[in-house]
């Protein structure tokens, strides 16, 4: 029998469809490869029972001749911030250990009801706080890549979206859910190389999905192609009325709309990316992703979005300042762990549960987001960065009446070895100074693989684009891809 | 209103109070202001429980239309400004009855902004004496829920059945200056939201209840430091507490001491007021925009729609009952002080036009009268409103029919009247089986006369000889011979004749 | 603005997370460190600027006044660490 786990979401599908192979016999050897896998913790729990009763699900439609779903039997890894009804969902923490959610998350339902199975349940940095997957209490994400050159050192997958980026990256699945606030799932995209995409902001529903930062979540696909995410996201997003955030607008067939011809757009440079100490490696792809938009058929124009370097001061504001008080509940009291002292009374319940069940990175985060909105620093600190958001916006606003999409590097380095930055996390913050500008915008966003650096590992490309414009970023992405011709895979070593 | 009078008699001189209320009304409505979970009261424990209400992980608030429409309507009543922008803010505390670690309220736009009441001391003349009390705004928020603490001896249990539910905030100015003042303004707020049906007014559910901001001052002065009592819920309980808390302050500064800005609860058994020290620390809620909500938008369409649907409020309908239908200022008063007495009193008068084929302005002078006098203090001895009354509007209008048109005598009416409330039979019927009409049978009437002259000489010697006030007691006389049956103006004029 | 131990135990306390004296002093510097780049914002000029309400343009919606949950009291207190007879249980509160 081949191996299946070779192939993508499309791939699979279609086989599936036209009876090439049975839905059961790609969930079989999906399951072997991820319980095999156990070296990189990539998966938090394994739900092979899931992916086989999908899969079941499919090869019944397909023996009966009936209209097949969209993802029917394709297994996908769904990451841990995603409830999912009677399966351990833990956003990675203590605090939500053993919680089996009664519910299930909108976004994860839709995939369900498009037909897709779940192998299971993906490690992440705890609540989605990280860049690096070093913050999970269930142990750190390793990267499938590895430095050239007999450098064995563990390397970062990135992060939040870290178990999803090394399982997709190993060919554990397909295709991941990842979510994004600040770049959690752009940046670990490029650090495996993967392709994956956050849509506009309320695009995919937030119901269901453990919340980090609200006013910045959106969840999105972590594939291994641009037209995997297509089709990914076409069955992720879609108007939800239990969430007030979500848009009222139909899903497009983005998948359909895929096209690499790029003549009649714009392209803008946005100059003010162009940071000191940027490696030369990542300049160079940059120019060369400028180059292949151009063959595609694109205009380049240079642009500029004056105020981005205050995008992650005002980032490391608001998102910890709404984590603070998402993660208010999470309090020993209907949920989760509880820590209770001999002696303690409710309040100090609280404060031990809260101490024992969050990680150092969550409690550096609640402590900032409790300050900057304490008596008398909101206004300096909230209201602020608030501002600061509002002129970010304006700035993208004003770019995108010269161009209609724009380029930039995902991350501002390739992966790192885990333990590198986990000392500083300023310098961990860092890390997302180019994903955070959309993000605080709520704008489409995607990251694709460019090319390799002098180490062998993965380096990104982003595309950004206006409100809604999904299409516009998968197709540029597109046109990226075919010209990149990025094949490289990591080396099974696990 | 005159200048306020109420003061507080120090050892160093005269103070005055200064009072602002905070009442949390309880929003008529299904579902909860956030969730699809019900609001009915007495439910079993947490089965009234949305996963939302839990704060389950990811559970997200999509705002009630009908929690916005009740509260718009409410500040409407209260003329007003409605916001038609406005948005929901975290206020973030950690307590077991707020499962989120946040309450959704509004702080920075609220939904309603400044408006007015009017309360008056003078039950007699609610004109003459008017004070108009501001109201500083009306914001929109989630109730918590229920701890209970004697079910267990080391553990608290909470119920999230309350958890969620809306309720609308109206903040008053610090314009009261003594307990009565305070107690009115809550009385009326109570009378208007129970109009508007925004909100029950059920103090004793706690649908509605003040906190009670106290200060105290020298007269004209600038404001003191003030103290808030929580919940406190009933319009008397307020009136104490004003008053205790003040007293309170004013003896602390008096013996040297300063007011201290805190949180205080009033213990009616004790009659003091006592500091919440459990909850001293949550004083910084870090109050912030809830980014799960985007701004509340309202469009003229709502508002009008909003403004259609008010109904006629106390103040109008109590100058209408003047105006129009002639009703003494207290009678007008009393009726609309309640929309369920005013319904009711509409209802009798409707129904007394139909019955009787009259217009209201004939009938409203006697039908208030009846319905004041003689139901509420029929009602009072039974122990029951008007909701329990035995006697219905109809009922009440068929048995004013009959004493108008002479079927029935005062004291007939009133026969019959209790014959109603024991049987809650009709008058007609009453009056059918029972032969209680009144008659003007003037043969009848002087056989009875004619005995009566005869079994008392000496009165009748004495009233000839000029004391004329021995009248009465021929009427009297006649009356119970005739068992209040016979019509009284018929009996005086053939007295008259009789005693020559 | 400069944060110190103290402060970070207030802050801390505000947050309900329990830290010991040398986690306030390790945490202190950091703090310091994040707060102070943070600080770059008010370089700003935004005397003329909203802070920002909605991120895409979206108008909030308003739910029918309909009772579509409640009855699970099992499925809600199902994960509860401690419970009994239908309540959550906490450590007794002296109100
Ligand atoms: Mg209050
Ligand atoms: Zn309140």
């Amino acid at each position: 029998m081949s191996d299946l786990t070779e192939l993508g979401v499309a791939g699979l599908r279609d086989g599936i469809r036209a009876g090439k192979f049975s839905a059961r016999e790609v969930a079989d050897q999906f399951i072997v490869k991820v319980s095999k896998a156990k070296a990189l913790n990539a998966f938090l729990v394994e739900t092979p029972d899931h992916a086989i009763a999908a899969a079941r699900a499919a090869d019944e439609a397909v023996a009966k001749g009936e209209t097949l779903k969209p993802l029917a039997g394709v297994p996908i890894g769904m990451k841990d911030l995603f409830c999912t009804k009677g399966v351990e969902t833990t956003a990675a923490s203590h605090i939500l250990e053993g919680f089996k959610p009664v519910y299930e998350s909108t976004v994860s339902q839709n995939l369900w009801d498009a037909g897709a199975g779940m192998l299971g349940k993906l490690n992440m940095d705890q609540f989605a706080m990280g860049s690096s997957n070093e913050t999970s209490y269930f142990g750190n994400v390793i990267s499938p890549w590895r430095r050239g050159g007999g450098d064995n050192a563990p390397l970062a997958p990135g992060g939040s979206s870290g178990g999803s980026s090394a399982a997709v990256s190993a060919g554990l699945c397909p295709g991941a859910t990842g979510t994004d606030t600040g770049g959690s799932i752009r940046q670990p995209a490029a650090f495996t190389g993967i392709s994956g995409i956050k849509p506009t902001y309320g695009r995919c529903s937030r119901w269901g999905t453990i919340a980090f930062a609200s006013s910045l979540d959106q969840a999105g696909p972590m594939a291994r192609d641009v037209k995997d995410c297509a089709i990914l996201l076409e069955n992720m997003a879609g108007f939800d009325p239990k969430d007030s955030t979500s848009l009222n607008l139909p899903v497009p067939k983005w998948e359909d709309g895929l096209s690499a011809d790029l003549r009649g757009k714009k392209i803008g440079i946005p100059k003010d990316y162009r940071l000191d100490g940027t490696p030369a490696e990542i300049l160079n792809l940059w120019d060369a992703g400028v180059e292949w938009l151009k063959d595609a058929g694109a205009e380049i124009v240079e642009v500029s979005l004056p105020h981005t370097k205050y995008a992650l001061p005002a980032y490391y504001i608001i998102a910890p300042a709404e984590a603070s008080s998402n993660l208010a509940r999470y309090d020993g009291v209907r949920y989760g762990l509880r820590d209770l002292p001999e002696g303690a009374n409710l309040q100090d319940m609280y404060a031990a549960t809260r101490a024992a069940g969050f990680g150092d990175e969550v409690k550096r985060r609640i402590l900032i987001g409790t300050y900057v909105l304490s008596a008398g620093f909101y206004d300096a600190y909230f209201t602020q960065a608030s501002k600061v958001r509002t002129l970010i916006a304006r700035d993208f606003e004003i770019a995108f009446s010269q161009c209609d999409l724009l380029l930039t590097p995902t991350a501002p380095s390739a992966a790192f070895a885990l333990g590198e930055k986990s000392a500083d996390p300023l310098a961990m913050y860092l890390n997302d100074v180019f994903t955070v500008p959309s993000s605080l915008a709520g704008l489409p966003a995607m990251s694709v693989p460019g090319g390799l650096d002098g180490a062998g590992l993965p380096l990104g490309l982003q595309i950004i684009g206006k409100p809604l414009d999904e299409q516009g970023v998968l197709n540029a992405g597109l046109a990226i891809e075919q010209r990149a011709g990025f094949v490289a895979r990591p080396e099974a070593w696990w | 209103m005159s200048e306020s009078t109420y003061r507080i008699h120090g050892e160093t001189g005269e103070w005055e109070v200064v009072v602002g209320l905070e009442v949390h009304a309880q929003v008529t409505s299904n579902a909860k202001l956030f969730s699809g979970a019900s609001t009915a009261f007495g439910a079993e424990p947490n089965s009234q429980v949305s996963l939302i209400d839990a704060a389950m992980p990811g559970m997200l608030p999509v705002p009630n239309q009908e929690c916005i429409r009740q509260a718009v309507r409410t500040g409407m009543a209260l003329g007003a400004v409605i916001n038609k922008w406005s948005r929901f803010d975290r206020k973030n505390y950690f307590y077991a009855d707020l499962p989120q670690g946040y309450q959704i309220s509004q702080l920075f736009h609220p939904l309603v902004g400044e408006g007015s009441l009017e309360i008056s001391l003078d039950e007699k003349n609610p004109d003459a004496e008017v004070k108009t009390i501001g109201i500083e705004r009306i914001h929109v928020e989630q109730d918590a829920g229920k701890l209970m603490h004697d079910q267990h001896p080391t553990r608290s249990y909470v119920d999230l059945n309350r958890a969620g539910v809306a309720l609308m905030e109206i903040v008053s100015k610090p314009d009261m200056r003594s307990p009565q003042e305070a107690g009115a303004y809550l009385a009326k707020l109570r009378s208007i939201v129970r109009y508007v049906g925004s909100c029950d007014g059920n103090m004793d559910q706690g649908s509605m209840r003040a906190d009670v901001n106290v200060s105290v001052r020298r007269p004209g002065e600038e404001f003191g430091t003030r103290t808030e009592t929580k919940n406190v819920n009933s319009v008397r309980f307020v009136q104490q507490v004003v008053e205790i808390e003040a007293k309170r302050q004013v003896a602390l500064i008096e013996s040297g001491g300063k007011v201290v800005q805190e949180t205080r609860l009033f213990d009616p058994d004790r009659g003091e007021t006592r500091s919440m020290r459990s909850k001293e620390d949550a004083h910084d809620y870090r109050y912030f925009p809830d980014p799960d909500l985007l701004p509340l938008e309202l469009d003229d369409a709502f508002l009008e729609a909003c403004r259609e649907s008010l109904p006629e409020l106390p103040d109008a309908k109590r100058r209408r009952y003047e105006s129009a239908l002639g009703l003494s200022a207290y009678n007008a008063a009393v009726l609309t002080a309640d929309a369920d007495t005013a319904r009711w009193f509409e209802a009798l008068l409707a129904e007394s036009v139909r019955v009787a084929g009259k217009s209201e302005s004939e009938l409203a002078r006697p039908a208030a009268n009846w319905l004041i006098s003689d139901l509420f203090g029929a009602l009072n001895k039974l122990g029951k409103d008007l909701d329990s009354s035995p006697v219905s509007p109809v009922q009440g209008a068929e048995l004013l029919a009959l004493a108008a048109d002479g079927t029935l005598s005062g004291p007939l009416a009133k026969q019959v009247f209790e014959i109603m409330l024991e049987t809650g039979e009709s008058a007609p019927k009453i009056v059918e089986e029972r032969g209680l009409k009144q008659t003007s049978d003037t043969g009848a009437i002087e056989a009875v006369i004619a005995e009566i002259l005869a079994k008392n000489p000496n009165q009748l010697e004495q009233y000839r000889g000029g004391k004329e006030a021995l009248f009465g007691f021929f009427v009297g006389q006649t009356m119970k011979a005739m068992q209040g049956k016979a019509n009284p103006a018929v009996v005086n004029e053939l007295l008259k004749k009789a005693l020559g | 603005m400069s944060v110190d131990t103290a402060t970070v135990k207030k802050v801390a306390s505000l947050a309900r997370i329990a830290i010991s004296d040398s986690d306030a002093e390790r945490l202190a510097p950091e703090l310091n460190n994040i707060l102070g780049w943070i600080e770059q914002l008010g370089e700003v000029d935004t005397s003329s600027v909203q802070p920002m309400t909605a991120v895409i343009p979206n108008t909030q919606r308003l739910r029918d006044d309909v009772v579509t949950e409640g009855g699970q009291r099992d499925a809600v207190l199902a994960n509860a660490p401690q419970g009994e007879h239908g309540f959550f249980t906490v450590p007794k509160v002296v109100e």
